[in-house]
Parts: structure tokens; sequence; C-alpha cells
């Protein structure tokens, strides 16, 4: 198409203006341009705001969206929202922009003789109900599946959910969260008996540290990071960066120590070896709220098919743990962490002094672990024995990346084991469930099934005959896509795949259902902190974009399951919400009423007498204590949280000879996990066009790489080609290269390694051994 | 033509002054930060030569504490 010289001018000095303004948000994360936000807006233009949270990540920034004559025009931080006060990172300011792509999905493809031809709805949701039936029919419940995902809405989770365990019932549902924050939920579900955060957002108005374990916030967490810069300015609030890689976020803060891969473990055992030592234990917590345990040791890794794993808890006392840690002197961890002697004790001195109040934040690093429960299990050991947890300005916090990880995948359960309270094995839980859900208890079976990595190797296997998947795009973001790909392209193996635009995921469905992008549709999330949030539907969609919910309720009513499903289409999220709400009812974890989340920007969970618990388990602020005592961790039938005895071990894959690095993966501020809206986003996509390898400048000077220069990265599983990048983003230590995994033309995920942590069943993307060559 | 973008982070306080100081010169185009000293900067000049000029002036105002530069195009002339 022609286009004038003026135009393109014009164009450039809009992406040149717009890219100054990415380049400011991810050196002052939280940064705004709301002029230039607004600049686009028409003077006379009579702009109807509507609150949601912001589509891209867990945090749950409030964002208001401005639209006129039934389009989404603007967006601008939601200034009632405590979240980000107004604050919004790159990505949140421009996350409508995607909507209007070229390439949308807005009607279902079938694919007829490898073609894919335009379909009714109607006729889709046929094919696919009848599909799911004739396969269950023929190959028994357990053939079909659904994988779904932590960016799915409150009430997608929810009839997903239902429909799999409580009307087809199969456990056979689990989730891309999976990928993402299981470990945290086996962390917390050991230590404490109850998932999720016990402490929320305010704790950075109060914390004299932060200690960020393996989690680059300044990126992935922009507007909680711009936060804590605010803190440090205003208080004198420290940061202390832990990791493996040199970030913007290391570079913000206070101090970087960095470790060799794999040995937070020890190093997080010698912080409390150092606590004991020095008498820095806060006794009357630890004796009144702490037990210790110890479980099995050389626990796997699920490399290989079929792999199953129960952990054995055995108490064990302090004296115990004592001895144990002795193997954690701070002298010999630094010999292998890299870490040394002096810093070790410095991050025990920072948690061991009972006048700075601490917070502990990780996410992808401390999870994507084949140890990450035992990790998460360790840095809780820290908090609980000194007493700071519970407690505003003290806690242990895992952050989550997607924006209803916790609210959809956790507290609805999309995972195999899950129910919407509780899990399949527990028979109470069954019978709550069935009696909500008006089904015979025996539908619900007690046996969990697939995880996602293993879900996917049942395709491969021929197990699974049918899936569908919702919001996600595993071709891309599983580990080992080389095994995968091939996997899901097999005749064996029926393909439903819904989504708003195309992806590596959709290009191997059978069928293809055209979903509503999320201010076409009116949902809930659920944030790392707690907080749900709802939004109502702002704009309609293009063609016959629908609902993943109201699909997957009309596929249930084909498949016969109608009274289950009695939800209106006009209705059907207040309907599905006071329905699950349900499940949550009591001091615990009670649910706000949905015209209290209509009104308000999110509402912290367990909502009790019209208030929200912000933090859990400490008396002064959780109604739902009930020992008498200051503190009461009620998720274990004795009250007490557990300490627990986890050993450092290897990572399953080390650098050798012929593999001689470690290779980590991660993302980038500008782009929203596998990129399928992102880089549909042109600021966002020019910003960063492309995915790189990073190296330390020593070893690319070694290896003779020149910045730009193509890299071939191969491990055992695969390769992928990609350009070098030195002294740019981030810094990588020697021997080790970082590449980020949003571009779906350098599957990174061709060459990573399918194993997992065996308690919590997530795979490891920041450990796998590789070679590099210049190509 | 070269189009520039920078960063031009203002001496504290100085925010106002610098945005009328690159506001005055013809070939700037500014966005400031609410909330950061901080103003997103293009350049828009005939060619290199012009645009080191731009340049020397911008970095002459007493306002200016950094200038960084995020990005540079050329295009063809108008």
């Amino acid at each position: 198409m022609y286009k004038s010289v003026t135009n393109r001018r014009s164009f450039i000095k809009k992406m040149a203006m717009l890219s100054a303004m990415t380049a400011a948000a991810s050196m002052f994360p939280g940064i705004l341009f709301a002029s230039e936000q607004e600049k686009g807006i028409p003077k006379d233009a009579n702009l109807d705001w509507k609150k949601g949270p912001c589509r891209f990540c867990g945090v749950g920034c409030g964002i208001l969206v401005g639209t006129e004559n039934g389009k989404a025009v603007a967006v601008k931080g939601d200034p009632n929202c405590s979240v980000n006060k107004g604050l919004l990172c790159v990505k949140g300011y421009h996350q409508i922009m995607c909507i209007q792509s070229k390439d949308r999905l807005t009607h279902a493809l079938v694919k007829k003789n490898g073609r894919y031809v335009q379909t009714p709805l109607d006729e889709a949701l046929d094919i696919v109900a009848n599909k799911m039936k004739e396969t269950i029919a023929k190959h028994g419940k357990d053939s079909v599946a659904m994988y779904t995902s932590g960016q799915s809405t409150i009430p997608e989770g929810y009839v997903a959910s239902k429909l799999m365990k409580g009307a087809i019932g199969t456990n056979n549902l689990d989730c891309n969260a999976r990928l993402c924050m299981a470990s945290a939920v086996t962390g917390f579900l050991t230590s404490f008996g109850a998932d999720e955060p016990m402490g929320c957002y305010e704790d950075i108005d109060y914390a004299d540290y932060f200690i960020t374990w393996g989690n680059n916030m300044a990126e992935m967490h922009p507007v909680l990071f711009s936060r804590m810069l605010e803190q440090k300015s205003r208080r004198g609030a420290k940061i202390i960066d832990f990791a493996t890689r040199t970030t913007r976020s290391s570079t913000a803060s206070d101090r970087s120590i960095l470790f060799e891969p794999q040995t937070d473990l020890a190093v997080a055992n010698a912080i409390c070896y150092e606590i004991i030592k020095n008498g820095w234990v806060n006794k009357s917590f630890v004796e009144k709220h702490c037990n210790f345990s110890k479980g099995l040791t050389n626990i796997g890794y699920g490399l290989e098919d079929k792999f199953n794993f129960t952990d054995k808890p055995e108490k064990i006392d302090f004296e115990a743990y004592k001895e144990f840690l002795k193997d954690y002197s701070p002298e010999k961890v630094s010999k292998y962490s890299k870490v040394s002697v002096k810093d070790i004790k410095y991050l025990a001195s920072i948690y061991g002094n009972p006048n700075k109040k601490v917070v502990s934040y990780w996410c992808m690093g401390m999870n994507q672990h084949t140890r990450g429960t035992w990790i998460n299990n360790l840095v809780y050991n820290i908090h609980l024995l000194t007493g700071k947890i519970s407690q505003p300005g003290n806690g242990p916090f895992s952050l989550t990346g997607q924006p209803s990880a916790c609210g959809t995948a956790r507290e609805v359960g999309t995972f195999t084991h899950k129910l919407p309270h509780g899990v399949v094995m527990n028979k109470k839980d069954r019978e709550m469930a069935a009696k909500i859900w008006k089904v015979p208890v025996e539908r619900i079976p007690s046996k969990p099934t697939y995880h996602a990595t293993e879900m996917f190797r049942a395709v491969d296997r021929g197990d699974i005959k049918f899936i569908w998947t919702q919001v996600t795009n595993p071709l891309v973001s599983l580990p080992k896509t080389g095994r995968y790909r091939p996997a899901m392209e097999k005749k064996s193996c029926f393909v439903v795949v819904s989504d708003v635009f195309p992806t590596p995921t959709s290009d191997v469905a059978d069928v293809i259902l055209p979903a509503s992008w999320h201010i076409e549709k009116g949902g809930l999330y659920g944030n790392s902190e707690r907080r749900t949030q709802h939004w109502d539907k702002m704009v309609e969609g293009p063609g016959e974009t629908t609902p993943d919910a109201w699909m997957t309720i009309e596929v249930a009513k084909r498949m016969g399951y109608g009274d289950l499903f009695p939800y209106s289409k006009e209705n059907h999220v207040e309907e599905i919400y006071n329905e699950y709400k349900q499940f949550h009812e009591g001091a615990k974890h009670g649910m706000a009423p949905l015209e209290v989340l209509k009104k308000e920007s999110g509402v912290i969970w367990p909502y009790v007498n019209g208030k929200s618990t912000q933090w859990r388990f400490n008396a002064k602020y959780d109604p739902a204590c009930s020992n008498g005592e200051d503190f009461h961790f009620y998720g274990k039938p004795d009250g007490k949280a557990v300490i627990w005895q986890r050993p450092f071990e290897e990572a399953p894959e080390k650098p050798d000879k012929e593999y001689p690095f470690w290779l980590n993966t991660g993302r980038v501020v500008e782009h929203w996990h596998t990129g399928s809206m992102t880089r549909r986003i042109p600021i966002l996509h020019q910003a960063m066009p492309n995915a790189y390898v990073e190296f330390h400048p020593d070893d690319a000077k070694s290896l003779g790489i020149r910045n730009g220069e193509n890299i071939k990265v191969t491990s055992r599983r695969g390769s992928c080609i990609l350009p070098a990048s030195i002294n740019e983003r981030g810094l990588p230590t020697k021997g080790q290269v970082f590449v980020p995994f949003f571009d779906e033309n350098m599957l990174i995920n061709d060459v990573t390694l399918d194993a997992f942590c065996p308690i919590s069943k997530e795979p490891d993307y920041k450990k796998c051994a590789v070679k590099v060559e210049r190509v | 033509m070269p189009i520039k973008s920078y960063l031009a982070h203002a001496i504290k306080g100085k925010k106002e002054e610098l945005m009328k100081a690159l506001v005055s010169l013809d070939q700037c185009e500014v966005v400031p930060a609410e909330n950061q000293d901080i103003l997103a900067l293009v350049t828009d000049t005939p060619n290199e030569k012009e645009e080191e000029i731009l340049k020397e002036k911008i970095e002459a105002i007493s306002s200016l504490k950094l200038l960084s530069l995020v990005s540079g195009f050329n295009t063809p002339q108008n």
C-alpha cells in the first residue's frame, strides 16, 4: 500500500517517541506519560471510563479503559486501585492496541482436507461436543482433556472444572499455571496448609528490606518495583537482589548478590544456620507456632514418562534440624554457591535483625526449579525462625506471573488434583463439590491424573485422544517443545484451540474457536495478593468472538449436561460467581459479594464482615484465628506452621565438556509470555522485535562472538538460532547464557529440559546445559 | 534526515524549565513524564550536521542533567 513520505516520517517520529517512552518505562518502572496517553483522544470526546484489571501479569494493576462509540480508545491507570495507585507499565498502557490486529481470530475455523474453513460458531461447537462425546464413548472419559490458563477468568476456570470433574467425571484438567507457580502452591501447602501469601502489597510501605530471590521485578513486576523504589528514596528502604543474572533490578538495587544456579537451596540453609548460630531465632514464636519436619531426599526429576512421587513427611525436633544445618555453614556453602561468606552472613544478618522488617519476593526463579517446593519451604523457614511473618512489612511473598494464576488456577482449582474447595483426594471436598454442582459424588474421581507436562506426554503416547486448550499457547511455552509439537500434530489426538490470535498452538488445531479478549467480556481475576477484581464487558468483540466460559457452557449443553449449566448468556458471569462463592464461605476464605466487587477496584479475601483481611494468620488482623494466641496457622490441624529440613540437591543436567553453558530462560518487560498479544502491539514489538541470546562479555570474547551475530544454542533436545546480545539488557554470569522465550520464531523451548519438581510438577526453565556456536 | 529519540533527565525540580527550553527549539518534540524528572524527546533534523548542532544546543541547557539516546532513524528527504 502506498504511504507518503510525510506519513511515513510522522509515523517514524511517533515510533521514536514511543521508543523513548518504552525505554523510560523499563528504566523507571511506573513512570507515567499521561498526556501522551490522552493526546489521541479528541477534545470533544465523551469517553466512558470503565474499570478493570490489567490483562498482563499477576500484579493486578487497576486500569480505566476509555470507550467511545463502542470502541476502546484509551487506557490509564486506575487511581482508586491501591495496587498501582494510577501507575501502569508500558505493557499496561498499550494493551488495548492488540484488539485491532488484522489477523484477529474472528470466526471459528475447522480443518477440512488439510485447510482451515471458516465455519459458523454453532456448527464448530457441535463438532467439538460430538468429538468429545464420541471419544469418551470409544476410549473412556480419561481419553479427553482440557488445558486452561492462569489468564482464564474465574468463571471460565469454574465451568471448565465443572464440565471435566463434575459432568464428565475425569480429572484430566490442568493449566499453564502449573508452569509458573505450582511450586509456590505446594510450598504454601506443605509449610502452612493453606495456599497463597499471608501478606499483601501494603507490606511495601512498611518493610525496611526487600530481598528478591531470583526475581527481576523491574521488568516482570514493574509497578510493584516502582513502589519499592519509592520507599527506597522516601524512607531509605533497601533492596537486595539475589539472582543468577545481573538485570535492571540488580542495577536499581542497593546490593546485587549472584549465585550459581540451583545453589539457592544451600544459601537459604546457610542463612538459617547463621540465624541459629548467632542466637537470632525468635524462640517464643518458634516454640508456640512451629513444628519441624523432614521429607524424602534424592527425589528425582520427573524426566521419565509416568513419573510418580509421594513425599513421606516425618516429624523431627529442633536439635535434629540444627544438626542437619551443620553441612550448610557459610564457609562450606560459599565453595559451591559462589556467594562469598561475607554476603551469606550479610543476608542472614538482615533477616536476623529483630529491629528490621523484611519482605522476601520471588517468582519464576524459585518456582521453576526442580526443587521448587523445597526452595519455597526454605525461604519460609527463614521467616518462621525469625518470626518475621504475617505482619505489615514482614513476610515471604511469592508473586505470580499471570493475572489470575491465584484467582482461577489456585482458587477455582483448574489443576488435576484440585476442586474449587480443596482437593479431589479429600472425600469431604468431593462431597462439597458434588452438593454445589448437584452431581453424584461418585462421579468426581478421587485420583489426580495428568499435570501439564505429563498431559502432553500422554498426548504423545496416544493416551489422550482429545484436548481442548483455552487462553494458552503450550507449543511455545512448554519445555522441550520439540517433543510436544509433533505430539500435537499426531492424528491420534483431536485438538481444539480457543484463542484470540493465531499461534503455533492453533496451527496444529483441528478446530479453532474465536475467543473474546478480556474487555470484550465481563469477568473476574484474582491477583498475587488475594485480591479479586471484577470488570464488566466494555466493548463488543469482532465477528463471532465469544467468551471462553460461554463456549464451554455451550459444549456442555450439547453433550447433554445442560441441567448442570443453567446459566444465561447475558448474566453467566454473575450467576457463576455466585455459585462458586459458596465453596469459600467462612472466615478463612470468604469472597466479597459481587456488588462490592463491582464498586471497588478489587477486594482482598478473606472478606469477613465487610472487611478485607490483609494479613492472614495474625490474630490482630485475621478473624479466622481462633487459638487465643497472637498467631494461628490454621491451615494445619494443630495450628502450627512447619519448618522443613530440605537439603541442597544438584540440578538434573549441569554444564559439561560437550554442553559447557547453563541456559536460563525468562521474560522481558515489553512482552507478555509467548508474545501472542504484545507482539501485535506495534510499540512493544518495535521496542523488542525478536529474542536474543545474552552472553557474559568474557565468554563472548573468548568465543570470538560479536554483538548481533547469529548463534546456535544447542542442548541434547534441540537447537535454536538467535542473535548474540552482549552488555545490553542483562548480564548473565560467566558460563551462563540467557534467552527470553516470547519469540515464536526463535523457539528456545525446543532446547529446554522437561524436568520438574517431583512435588509440584512444575518444570525448571532456568537450568539446563547447552553449547553455543557461531553460524 | 535523522529522527532521534532521547530521554532528557532534568535537574531535580527543573523539569518545567527544561520543558520550556526544549519546546522553544523548532526541531524538538517533547512529552514530559508525570511523576519523574524525565522527558521523552524526539528530534527531527535535515541532516547529521544539523542534528549535531541541535544536540550541542540541548546539552547547553542549564536545567538538563543528562541526555541519553534511545533510538535513531534515518529517512529519505521529504
